[in-house]
């Protein structure tokens, strides 16, 4: 009876302790960036203090008190800060938020340090990481951010003429004799294939080849069949491809199997599908300035360049990796998380696994775009 | 399915019909019908006894119900028999009836032809590429089984014609035909008797053939660039490639690669890429690769 009372009153302390401790030292982890409600956001007595607040007000996009407690607010506006952050044009950081972030100090000194941020963004296709190293320096008794502002460039005033490229598909009417001719579907072709056995499952890498003269909407889904026929999985390749492919396009695709060896699969079934749609010609994007860069960052890096006239809302980029015999031993994505305006280059970068970087010896990158004022 | 059809309609008869049931099977048959009758053809069938009696008759989308006098002949119309299958005839006077089956057959005269003309569009220059199937049909719209002569002719932009013909095996014959070495639309025809059946068939140009591009330098306007253009690209046949395909310029420098796909507009495609020295840049459409360029303009 002592014990468990005396068991119950040392309960009552630690409890009473730890919410003092919690009150005290809050948990500043970008964790807590999806809480909506208002915290107590701690004065910025240190530069990982000031990073750390200026993040939590950037995740709960309190814009002006995040400029506010800058330091550099002078060199530019509060509207170019969130647009730096939040992007523009519709792009994949309109409708993003901050799922959390790291702060990690580089090098600091009495009055000025340096903290790289890591910010990690949900988004529709997923997490994208935005990484800033910030100057933080002393402003009395507080740290103020100075934040490395990205303007967005501008594109000055002209007339891109564009030949606009387009095709609409009629289909045949309910009343046509049941004899008369539809529009026939396009003809693609799996023009490679490759299977891999990887992080305890199978990849399905390969290309398609839209071989008609008219756009298609690709998808490939695969089979991988036992000794005794039976399928042991079925998957598609969803946006590890390039879906609308124009005439003679080619796109890579990676269909990602788990749980299953490829000891286990006596053959693979690949079942391309492809259907007519209303497409367009425009716009052409150039993928500039390609470079693979080595381990340990192994990664591809570029820039999109949009060569029409059209702003590009959201881009995917895909790369196939092929080693020296030709052979393809990887397929990666991106999608870059602002818009694509005309003229102007984008950056890209496809990680890479570290065992496919010795491998590779040549790759190709295509890009695919999504615009709001397209039909496509 | 038209004989369950039939049996069924048969039965709603028998049971329907007052003091058929346990007399037809028994009754002879004396009702003398033609064993076949052509669709839309007149005939009568004479009929022994006196007095009314009701004649049915039960067959595939039709069902007629007629009061004659026995002894008298009973006439059909052109119109009365149309659709081609298996007929069964009741003459019910009283407690008796008389049965007779027969077949009525399409007519021989061909009348529509549906004409299923594969695939709608194809490359050109392709062996047995285009099959063409035609059914032959009466007026009344029953396929006609007995075997007709149908010709087939598929003719390109240029007005050149291949002409088959196939005789049709219970009213279905079919070709197989090549495209022609010119791309355009083709006209694909089945015609038997005087009836004609039309088809547009889409001969597309096949892949690019030697595909060659040249590279010049954007002197003061921008030099840091270089333009590509392909001569116009056309097919091993000489058809130029349809705008709007994909045409790869890659180009390849020491430590990287930059490419673009453009479609072809007005039959070639032009764009441009960052100029390095000694740069090599290639161009390919689909698996079809062109000419390569060493480029020594650049910075």
């Amino acid at each position: 009876m002592t014990g468990s009372r005396l068991l119950g009153i040392i309960l009552i302390i630690a409890t009473v302790v730890l919410v003092v401790m919690g009150t005290i030292h809050p948990n500043q982890s970008g964790a807590m960036i999806a809480d909506s409600r208002a915290r107590l956001i701690g004065s910025a007595s240190s530069p990982q203090d000031a990073v750390n607040n200026l993040m939590q007000q950037i995740g709960r996009r309190t814009w002006e008190a995040a400029y506010a407690s800058l330091a550099n607010k002078g060199e530019f506006t509060e509207t170019e800060f969130v647009r730096d952050l939040n992007g523009n044009y519709g792009s994949l950081r309109s409708y993003a938020n901050l799922d959390g972030f790291d702060s990690q100090p580089l090098r600091a000194s009495g009055d000025e340090a340096q903290v790289r941020a890591r910010m990690r963004w949900a988004s529709v296709v997923g997490i994208f990481e935005d990484s800033r190293d910030l100057r933080v320096v002393r402003n009395g008794s507080q740290w103020e951010v100075a934040w490395p502002i990205v303007r967005e460039a501008k594109v000055p005033p002209q007339v891109i003429p564009v030949n606009y490229l387009r095709w609409d598909v009629v289909y045949r009417g309910a009343e046509d004799d049941w004899g008369a001719q539809d529009v026939e579907a396009p003809h693609v072709r799996i023009i490679a294939m490759h299977p891999v056995d990887r992080g305890g499952g199978v990849v399905i890498l390969g290309e398609v080849l839209n071989e008609d003269v008219v756009p298609a909407f690709v998808t490939v889904k695969a089979s991988l069949l036992g000794s005794n026929g039976s399928t042991l999985a079925t998957e598609d390749s969803f946006d590890k491809i390039s879906h609308i492919l124009l005439p003679k396009q080619v796109s890579p695709f990676r269909i990602d199997f788990r749980n299953v060896r490829l000891s286990q699969v006596d053959s693979v079934r690949i079942q391309p599908s492809a259907n007519l749609v209303a497409a367009s010609a425009d716009p052409v994007i150039g993928i500039e300035g390609q470079k693979l860069t080595p381990l340990p960052d192994s990664s591809l890096t570029g820039s999109l360049v949009n060569q029409s006239g059209q702003v590009v809302n959201v881009a995917h980029v895909i790369g196939t990796f092929y080693d020296n015999k030709g052979q393809i031993v990887w397929v990666a994505d991106q999608y870059p998380s602002r818009a694509l305006l005309p003229q102007t280059p984008v950056p890209f970068t496809i990680s890479l696994p570290a065992d496919v970087s010795n491998k590779v010896g040549s790759y190709r990158v295509v890009a695919s775009t999504y615009s709001s004022s397209r039909f496509q | 399915m038209r004989s369950w059809v039939t049996l069924l309609c048969a039965l709603i008869v028998v049971v329907t019909v007052p003091g058929l049931a346990g007399h037809a099977s028994a009754q002879a048959s004396d009702l003398r019908f033609p064993q076949k009758v052509e669709a839309g053809t007149a005939f009568s069938v004479s009929t022994t006894g006196s007095g009314s009696a009701t004649l049915y008759i039960i067959g595939p989308g039709d069902t007629i119900r007629r009061v004659v006098h026995l002894g008298e002949s009973i006439s059909f119309g052109p119109d009365d028999l149309h659709n081609a299958g298996h007929y069964v005839a009741f003459l019910v006077s009283g407690s008796s009836t008389q049965n007779a089956q027969f077949e009525v057959t399409a007519s021989h005269q061909a009348a529509t032809l549906s004409f299923l003309a594969k695939p709608s569009r194809l490359p050109v220059n392709l062996p047995n590429g285009v099959s063409g199937v035609a059914y032959v049909f009466d007026i009344f719209r029953n396929l006609i089984l007995q075997p007709q002569q149908i010709s087939f002719e598929l003719s390109d932009s240029s007005g050149r014609a291949q002409i088959r013909s196939a005789t049709s095996r219970d009213g279905v014959a079919w070709v197989k035909m090549n495209s022609a070495a010119k791309a355009g639309p083709a006209q694909f025809q089945a015609e038997v008797a005087s009836v004609r059946n039309k088809r547009v068939i889409q001969q597309v140009p096949g892949d690019p053939c030697s595909i060659r591009m040249t590279a010049h330098g954007l002197g003061q306007k921008d030099k840091a660039r270089v333009a590509l253009e392909t001569e116009p690209v056309r097919d091993c046949n000489g058809n130029p490639v349809p705008d709007g395909t994909i045409v790869t310029f890659t180009e390849t420098y020491q430590g990287g690669q930059s490419m673009v796909d453009v479609p072809l507009k007005r039959g070639v495609a032009k764009t441009e890429l960052p100029s390095h020295n000694g740069a090599v840049i290639s161009v390919a459409s689909g698996v079809v690769m062109g000419n390569e360029i060493r480029w020594s303009g650049g910075l």
